[in-house]
């Protein structure tokens, strides 16, 4: 980096006034982007790291402000440019890839002419030839029949291919610098290996820079030339992307290696080094400690678990059912009528029976069991099926055909709504995929934990219920403290925390877990996925583990089922389908992960 | 900014709960939006005048005195009398009660009328939504204010009545806003895992999904209360709604629309102020309102 870095930020620090006063997000933060270079910024939400590239384009929120230091782009002062420099700078010279390519896509307006709208916008070419530009930029991001694709609305394609317009548009104009925000997050692997390829070999084609922005340090070390670790505002780490796996300085860029989920390690080396000693006791040690402080006022959180210990169990215990799987699943069907939301609305709005309902087999006869105390992990890409078999399963959806047994009772006849009221609805609970959108934001944490326990529990009475949410609290490790707070007020890694509680109050013995980290920061998955396998071992849970995430599966699970388009592909121990993978998509599947390098 | 909201949180101490966190937050609402602050000021009068006005107007609101009639504003009779020498002052205050109230009953009727069926419609789909959905249309089809008034006149001239009438014009407006927030909730996250809890589909509706609306239902609702005033002087006006000689800002401004001519404004200027004001004050309290009530907001 002899010559002058293309974009140069220099003691940045950047402000957002609040309510709480003023929150200072970025702190005399110094990154240089060379000319060809690709760079990757590696936080953890909270990190500053997008508040940074924003404060490159001058599209902070109203509330935000560059306190302090420089951003120079090409010798040009961002800082002091103005609105209009600024407008004629974004797009043409720097261009911008969001983390959602649906929201960047305007929903009601066709690919090709959002595209041309940036070529008119830069002046890029004439009013004649911009359709031919447009598809040509189409073109090059790979969409097949771009001439087609032209004309489909954005919710015409599917999300992969919506990234790829959102890539043509970011790149039409021929930018200096494109600035990717976690391009990949909400892809699945595949589709992110391939999204990442084309972004890098279009980049380097042109001779680009890109600052590619990401929470995975395995993806950033795959495709970036130097990576730069941010950490609470604050820049923590520079260095080559090979020196940084090899020889990681920060004690932080540390903590995330050890906590990103790769291959031959178990889910203690996770947790961070300072934590392993504690963390195979913790939760339980905190949870007693919890519950003995509890003890004090009141009612005894002893007698609260004593209370909800035995589960009405009609079968007889012993040998004979140690043999039955816990849950038996028999080619099981799920068929939907293949119009969709369109089927719905003009259901509603004409008299004529729809047009003839061809179906679509969003599971396609599958067949697995679970054993006692065993975890499974269901894995496979968006559509594949995994999610409706686990609402099936659940009872929370109705199957079209085929049977599930649940501890020796057939479960798959029994209606959605009439299964809330039976006794099995205790037995199998749900963490769901998403913390924030699974715990009602009018609902304090406590709230929330107890709700389950009103309505199926046998606990009365206000002192006993807080009691057993707090017990519940230990044993998740959530404070005490935070249980009266709501959703809004808890980070992603409490609100999971939450979720968990809620789903192990009644002691369940299958517990469905709906990619219950994909939502968190790697540090938290850690903790969260050592917390999951620590309840199992105490309560003597089954799990059925349904996620895309293979890495986190192969800590997590002792059988996994592969799933593609609603048909089981492989199924197997998790060290024979991981590590010697026998059909052709499991490998697909493999290899697609971005692995970082060992660390030494 | 997503990326910024965690940073905050962890400057929230651990804060004092319960009603003294509730006034805290309402105080910073107003704080930071003086329109909204003016909006709940005049709140304040209006309720003032609707709960003591009777106990505080100088003049008795029905005592007429021919002697004094038709005299303009003055410092015995800041308003004016009207043409039976009654003090309008006294009764525009007293009028305030009467009026708040058609406004509050036929509003609190609705959201729960209209408000119920729209969620139910949202969150049960299929025949129930088709049959919520059919009646707010018909409604719709009518012009509302002569709906009204085909209700009063068909079912009588009473309070009551004007309140089920008002109530009945401002249906689909309530339905549709509950149905439409009550459809996008239906299969979230949390509502899967309140079934998954054992909740009934009544409960999951009433305990789960309904706090959740009342923000935006708060809004309507203030929204719809300066309409439901407006709509019962409306048909007080035309001679439909509550009869004279009750003081009601309606009848009064119809009282005194004959006056005008022949040049005494006064007797329909403040009524008609009043009743302007009533409605100003509730249209400008619908985004404060739900800032205060939305926990969202109470960071």
């Amino acid at each position: 980096m002899t010559a002058q870095p293309l974009l140069d930020v220099h003691d940045l620090t950047i402000e957002f006034t609040t309510r709480r006063g003023i929150v200072k997000a970025v702190q005399h933060v110094n990154i240089s982007v060379a000319k060809g270079e690709t760079l990757g910024i590696v936080g953890e939400s909270g990190s500053g790291k997008s508040v940074t590239s924003y404060a490159v384009m001058r599209i902070l929120d109203r509330a935000g402000r560059i306190a302090e230091g420089s951003v120079m782009f090409s010798g040009i002062d961002v800082k002091a440019a103005s609105e209009n420099e600024m407008r004629d700078l974004r797009g043409r010279e720097i261009s911008m890839i969001f983390q959602n390519p649906r929201a960047a896509l305007n929903p009601i307006r066709k690919v090709g002419d959002q595209i041309e709208d940036v070529l008119r916008q830069h002046v890029q070419s004439a009013a004649s030839d911009r359709g031919e530009k447009a598809i040509e930029a189409l073109e090059q991001v790979k969409i097949a029949r771009p001439r087609e694709r032209y004309h489909a609305y954005p919710f015409e394609l599917s999300g992969g291919m919506c990234q790829r317009v959102v890539i043509a548009l970011a790149l039409a104009c021929n930018p200096q610098l494109l600035i990717a925000d976690e391009p990949t997050t909400g892809l699945d692997v595949t589709t992110q290996k391939a999204v990442m390829d084309l972004i890098v070999e279009l980049t380097k084609r042109r001779h680009m820079s890109t600052i590619l922005i990401t929470h995975d340090l395995g993806l950033a070390a795959a495709y970036c030339d130097r990576v730069v670790v941010m950490e609470k505002g604050r820049v923590v780490e520079t260095a080559k992307s090979a020196d940084i796996f090899a020889r990681p300085e920060h004690p932080y860029t540390r903590k995330l290696m050890r906590a990103t989920p790769r291959i031959g390690v178990s889910l203690r080396d996770l947790l961070p080094e300072e934590e392993v000693a504690l963390s195979s006791a913790s939760p339980r040690l905190r949870g007693e400690a919890d519950a003995r402080s509890a003890a004090g006022e009141g009612d005894s959180p002893q007698t609260a678990l004593a209370e909800t210990a035995p589960h009405p169990d009609p079968l007889p215990a012993g040998g004979e059912r140690k043999q039955k799987p816990l849950l038996l699943v028999e080619k099981l069907v799920k068929e939907y009528p293949r119009q969709g939301a369109g089927a719905l609305l003009s259901k509603l709005f004409s008299r004529k029976p729809p047009v003839e309902a061809e179906v679509f087999r969003a599971v396609d006869g599958i067949s697995f069991t679970v054993g006692h105390g065993e975890s499974v992990g269901l894995v496979g890409e968006s559509g594949c099926g995994k999610s409706t078999t686990s609402m099936m399963v659940m009872r929370l959806l109705d199957q079209s055909s085929g049977r599930i047994a649940f501890d020796g009772e057939e479960i798959g006849a029994i209606l959605p709504q009439a299964f809330a009221r039976l006794p099995q609805r205790k037995s199998i609970q749900m963490v769901f995929q998403d913390p924030t959108d699974s715990l009602n934001p009018r609902f304090t944490a406590a709230r929330a934990i107890a709700d389950p326990i009103m309505q199926l529990g046998n606990i009365r009475g206000r002192d006993a219920l807080r009691a057993r949410c707090e017990e519940l609290a230990g044993l998740v490790g959530l404070p005490v403290n935070l249980l009266d707070r709501f959703p809004h007020q808890l980070s992603g890694g409490q609100k999971a925390r939450v979720g968990i509680a809620r789903a192990i109050a009644l002691h369940p013995k299958l517990v469905i877990l709906d990619e219950p980290t994909a939502a968190l920061d790697v540090s938290v998955q850690a903790i969260v996925l050592n917390l999951l396998q620590d309840l199992k071992a105490s309560m003597g849970m089954s799990y059925l583990f349904v996620s895309h995430d293979l890495n986190v599966v192969r800590l997590l699970c002792d059988r996994v089922i592969v799933m593609r388009a609603g048909r089981i592909v492989e199924h197997g121990s998790s060290e024979r389908v991981l590590g010697d993978p026998q059909d052709g998509y499991t490998k697909e599947l493999l290899t697609a992960i971005p692995h970082p390098p060992l660390p030494v | 900014m997503s990326s910024v909201a965690p940073a905050v949180e962890p400057a929230a101490p651990g804060r004092a709960s319960g009603l003294s966190a509730t006034f805290e937050h309402v105080r910073y609402v107003l704080g930071e939006n003086r329109v909204t602050a003016f909006a709940f000021g005049l709140l304040i009068i209006i309720l003032f005048a609707a709960i003591f006005g009777p106990y505080i107007v100088p003049y008795d609101p029905l005592a007429s005195d021919t002697a004094a009639a038709l005299k303009p504003p003055s410092a015995a009779h800041w308003f004016g009398t009207d043409q039976l020498g009654r003090d309008i002052f006294s009764r525009v205050i007293v009028a305030t009660r009467l009026d708040t109230f058609i406004a509050v009953a036929s509003v609190a009727l609705v959201f729960l009328m209209g408000g119920l069926a729209g969620i139910a419609a949202g969150y049960f789909g299929g025949w129930t939504d088709r049959i919520v959905g059919r009646i707010a249309d018909t409604i719709m089809a009518f012009p509302l204010f002569v709906l009204a008034m085909g209700i009063v006149a068909a079912l009588g001239n009473t309070v009551q009545n004007i309140i089920i009438a008002t109530a009945i014009v401002n249906f689909p407006l309530y339905a549709r806003v509950a149905r439409a927030e009550a459809n996008v909730r239906r299969n979230a996250g949390f509502v899967q895992a309140a079934r998954l809890s054992g909740n009934g589909e009544a409960r999951i509706l009433l305990v789960h999904i309904l706090p959740n609306i009342m923000p935006i239902m708060i809004v309507q609702m203030s929204l719809t209360m300066g309409y439901a005033i407006l709509n019962a002087a409306g048909l007080s006006f035309i001679g439909l709604g509550v009869r004279p000689p009750t003081a009601e800002w309606g009848i009064m401004v119809a009282e005194g629309a004959t006056f005008m001519v022949s040049g005494e404004w006064w007797i329909a200027l403040f009524p008609g102020l009043a009743l302007m004001i009533a409605v100003f004050c509730f249209n400008l309290l619908g985004d404060g309102l739900r800032d205060i009530v939305d926990p969202q907001r109470r960071t």
